[in-house]
């Protein structure tokens, strides 16, 4: 098995309005995968598309070799994928714990396992564990939100910008779960505005614009593509 | 003034005020939760929930009419309430039925809120004519008496009476009495034992917690693997069910007839926004809240007066604060109260 995910071609649009136009997306195994990518550039759209959150139009998915096109969101979450999509990740009148248990709706006897693995990860999710989630604070919410796709233990993670709206240390430390998930061998794809430290830590990194691929490199190689950096990573490096 | 007459008032007010405003409050808190579930869920205002309830006592009248027929009585049990299983099954069905013919169409189209409540008002006219064509355009009495076997069966409603005779020894002149009939202590039974299992199911079981995620967030719900069509019949089969009871209860104390709930729709849905639409214990608070508001308005005070004051006062004329034909004007005003002053409700619901 080359990919442990496989997009290719993808077009996807919402109604009329196409917004991808043949995008690839791929994560190898255990690996990290990076999309980057100007606002509107079409990277929520690629998760929600690989997802089957979207009607594929064209292109196909393909997860461990398995085709999935089509394939209805909660079918995927049974063959080992997690995804954290960017905005309203969390049930906001549930509580922390019941968050955590319908990320493990669909195999009850992962609950027990899950809940202790996450709060391990997290551990201030174990002293609020009794709070609505709404009440949390946004990066406590992340975690619930990250917390909530790996009840199941997937083996490939889904984060729509996991580190929006946090403070630069709960970023780092974000950064840092996202690496020991990964140590566990789990595969993760991630979109983010940090483009510098995500490429840092991504073996393969998108850089998409309009609905396209405009680069696809080793995460080492995008940093060093001074196009890359002039257009994408704002600043000097 | 004397004990008696502060007894014969104190007894008056409870018989003929809070036993009301809490017998009418059940039915709302049935029926209110029902609307408030379908909305946490469906995200539309159902109106065709008073026509569900309508069709649960009229399949219930047409089981007790069957059972009595067949010679089986159990009183004290009301023969009506032997007919309830029956009821709410038919009507779980129905809501089923049409949620999978009708709804389920819009769903998958992604329609609007608005062509969803445009249905539904659809729905209303289509059930009431159903209604009709079965149960015929007349009133009906579940008490009757019934031939079986020659046999003439006769079944009351039961009055559960206290008639206080220990304090009427000492109390000279006290003469109230506090009358409860089968169907509203049973009515009071089935509400408590519906919202305790409604609140045990909701927040301790699987099911109960993914129709709340549901109803949080739909997307997130799907993407958890939660199965959203699963919930979607759940959330129809306890609203089926506690329209079926609320509607045959309410035949069973008053009378069956065809628009028996529609009248209630109103005050129902006022218990709904006032207790923030998709949460059903402030649709139960709305409900009792609508309840007390509306009888206390329409409530006749003068018998009370005459026990107090009949010294000081002319006691002829009526003295409730709202005439006892405008009663609906109550949850009217006060949803409308609700919509402009906190349209999320007393507990922080949706807005509709
Ligand atoms: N639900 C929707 N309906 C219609 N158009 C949408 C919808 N969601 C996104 N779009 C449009 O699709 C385009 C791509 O949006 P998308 O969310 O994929 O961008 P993005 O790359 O994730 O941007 P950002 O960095 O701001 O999150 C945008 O032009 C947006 O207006
Ligand atoms: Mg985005």
């Amino acid at each position: 098995m080359k990919y442990l995910l496989e997009a290719r071609s993808l077009v996807a649009g919402y109604g009329e309005l196409t917004i991808l136009n043949g995008c690839d997306i791929t994560v190898e195994p255990g690996s990290i995968s990076v999309i980057v990518g100007a606002n509107g550039a079409g990277k929520s759209t690629a998760m929600k598309a690989v997802f089957g959150l979207l009607e594929v139009r064209q292109g196909s998915v393909k997860f461990e070799d398995q085709d999935v096109t089509g394939c209805t969101p909660q079918r995927l979450v049974e063959l080992g994928m997690g995804y954290v999509p960017q905005v309203a990740n969390v049930f906001p009148s549930l509580s922390v714990e019941e968050n955590l248990e319908m990320g493990a709706y669909l195999a009850a006897s992962l609950t027990e396992e899950g809940l202790d693995r996450v709060y391990s990860i997290f551990p201030i999710l174990k002293d609020k564990r009794k709070q609505a989630a709404g009440q949390l604070s946004g990066g406590q919410r992340q975690m619930v939100a990250v917390g909530r796709a790996m009840m199941m233990k997937p083996r490939l993670l889904m984060l729509d910008e996991p580190t929006a709206g946090v403070s630069p240390k709960v970023m780092g430390d974000i950064f840092e779960i996202i690496l020991k998930v990964n140590e566990s061998s789990v595969g993760v794809l991630m979109v983010e505005q940090n483009a510098r430290q995500a490429l840092a830590i991504a073996d393969t990194g998108f850089v998409l614009q309009t609905g396209q691929n405009l680069y696809t490199d080793t995460g080492e190689a995008l940093l060093a593509n001074p196009e890359v950096a002039r257009s994408f990573l704002g600043g000097k490096h | 003034m004397e004990y008696a007459d502060l007894l014969n008032a104190g007894v008056y007010f409870i018989n003929k005020g809070l036993l009301n405003a809490f017998k009418i409050g059940s039915i709302y808190a049935l029926g209110a939760v029902g609307i408030t579930l379908v909305f946490g869920i469906l995200r539309f205002a159902h109106f065709a929930h008073g026509d569900m309830m309508t069709f649960g006592a009229l399949i219930a009248f047409a089981g007790t009419v069957i059972l009595r027929n067949l010679g089986i009585n159990t009183e004290p049990i009301p023969t009506g309430l032997l007919a309830l299983p029956l009821a709410v099954a038919a009507t779980i069905i129905l809501a089923l039925i049409i949620d999978r013919h009708v709804y389920a169409h819009f769903r998958a189209s992604k329609s609007p809120p608005v062509v969803f409540v445009m249905t539904s008002i659809g729905v209303t006219f289509i059930l009431q004519g159903i209604i009709r064509l079965v149960g015929g355009t007349g009133d009906r009495q579940f008490f009757f008496t019934a031939v079986s076997n020659g046999e003439s069966i006769r079944e009351d409603k039961g009055r559960w009476l206290v008639k206080f005779d220990w304090l009427r020894d000492h109390f000279d002149g006290f003469t109230q009495k506090l009358v409860i009939t089968m169907p509203q202590l049973w009515l009071f039974i089935f509400t408590a034992v519906a919202l305790v299992g409604l609140h045990y199911f909701l927040n301790h079981t699987r099911t109960g917690k993914a129709m709340r995620a549901v109803s949080d967030n739909e997307d997130l719900a799907r993407i958890s693997g939660i199965d959203v069509g699963r919930v979607v019949k759940v959330t129809w089969v306890i609203a089926g069910t506690l329209a079926a009871i609320a509607g045959t209860l309410l035949a069973m104390d008053t009378q069956y007839k065809p628009i028996l709930a529609f009248n209630l729709l109103l005050p129902m849905f006022a218990a709904a926004i006032m207790g923030g639409i998709g949460k059903p214990f402030g649709a139960v608070a709305g409900a009792f809240i609508v309840a007390l508001a509306e009888t206390f308005a329409v409530f006749d005070w003068r018998p009370i007066a005459g026990y107090l004051f009949a010294d000081r006062f002319d006691m002829t004329a009526s003295m409730a604060l709202v005439p006892a034909e405008y009663k609906l004007a109550v949850p009217f005003a006060i949803l409308v109260l609700v919509l402009i002053w906190r349209p999320t409700g007393i507990f922080k619901g949706q807005v509709l």
